[in-house]
């Protein structure tokens, strides 16, 4: 094993227990905000998408990297749209609640 | 110079991505945690154009025009009520584009000689867990979207047949790694990741859908760690580790929220007959 496979495991790892530790704890009503945002950021994967699409080493490197790029793209945008949509829906609903206590 | 340039640019935007989970565990302040998620993604991608591997760039831009085209109705005009399918099928566009790369680094570093025994092992698992995320998580659209029957389907022999064929699964992996350069291995590590994608998500109701969706999001994650293990990039581990840690115990809460049993969804068929009614 060479040095930097075992640096990227220690990166992995606390990586890992960071994404344990800020998560876990969090009210009910973020679940589905939350599970939108990191279905979002789970599209990284684009990052290695664009490294193949680009690096021209073959015709079918290409076109699987382009169809990779288009689907993480999706993936990105879509994401973070609907999770901004959803966010903004319920962010405001309490100052509602609290100016017309009546209706 | 440019490399470090673009590892700096990578270590902000994993520093936002931490701040970005942290945010967006309150109520107060998630909007913000998910605009700081979006600038980090901006500055991954803005610095991975600069890589010098990327030479040419017509196909990156058709690529992403065509992803901005399929993702901007995916966001807008799905109606909140369908979004745990929405998030299954986006699932399924992220996890295949992880298994593109991980077929197409494999291939290319089989024309070229370069495959060793650890960048195989991660792609293997790249590529059974993004297969896996594929074919489960367009189960659990279909499921939700109601173009599958939504009752949990179950067979004479099913916890058997799936652990012999995870099993087989495992030993294709530790084949490929002793022997890189046995395709038919790979394909076979492709093919039962996209079995095993439909085997654990056909004995789950559709009750318990959102939380394999969420945990299907996990497996995403780990397909990006994955990925990060194989090109020797950072930012893929850290997000994803980040994306797998945060997608699982984001499930287990889920179902605990649900009165869901959660070890009924993790192993899905290998333990339905044990603990369901």
């Amino acid at each position: 094993m060479t040095s930097t496979a075992i640096i990227q495991l220690f990166v992995f790892l606390l990586a890992g227990f960071v994404g344990f530790q800020t998560i876990s704890r969090i009210p009910p009503l973020l679940h589905t905000p939350l599970m939108a945002a990191t279905n979002a950021i789970s599209g990284i994967s684009l990052v290695a998408s664009l490294v193949l699409a680009g690096a021209d080493q073959s015709v079918l490197s290409t076109v699987l990297g382009t169809i990779a790029v288009g689907c993480a793209t999706a993936n990105v945008v879509g994401g973070f749209l609907i999770t901004d949509r959803m966010l903004a829906m319920f962010k405001p609903a309490p100052l509602e609640a609290k100016e017309q206590p009546s209706s | 110079m440019i490399a470090t340039g673009i590892q700096l640019a990578y270590l902000s935007s994993a520093a936002l991505f931490v701040l970005a989970l942290r945010a967006l565990g309150q109520p107060t302040t998630a909007r913000r945690g998910m605009q700081m998620a979006a600038f980090g993604m901006l500055v991954a991608v803005c610095a991975t154009l600069v890589d010098q591997r990327i030479v040419s760039y017509e196909w990156l831009i058709v690529g992403l025009v065509a992803g901005g085209v399929i993702g901007y109705p995916l966001g807008m005009w799905v109606p909140m009520t369908a979004m745990p399918q929405r998030i299954a099928f986006s699932h399924a566009f992220g996890a295949l584009a992880a298994t593109l790369v991980g077929v197409g680094e494999y291939l290319h570093g089989f024309h070229e000689g370069t495959l060793t025994h650890g960048k195989t092992v991660a792609l293997g698992f790249e590529v059974f867990f993004g297969a896996l995320t594929v074919t489960g998580s367009l189960m659990a659209f279909g499921k939700l979207q109601e173009l599958l029957p939504g009752a949990p389907i179950t067979f004479r022999g099913q916890n058997v047949f799936n652990l012999s064929l995870f099993a087989i699964g495992v030993v294709c992996l530790v084949w490929l790694v002793v022997s890189p350069y046995d395709t038919a291995f790979f394909i076979a590590i492709l093919a039962i990741g996209l079995a095993v994608g439909v085997l654990m998500v056909l004995p789950i109701g559709g009750a318990d859908m959102p939380v394999v969706v969420s945990l299907l999001n996990s497996y995403a994650g780990l397909a990006a760690v994955a990925t990060g293990f194989a090109l020797d990039n950072n930012i893929l581990i850290v997000v994803g580790a980040l994306d797998g840690a945060s997608g699982f115990i984001l499930s287990m809460a889920m179902s605990k929220a649900m009165n869901r049993s959660f070890a009924n969804v993790l192993f899905g068929a290998f333990g339905a007959e044990a603990a369901g009614p």
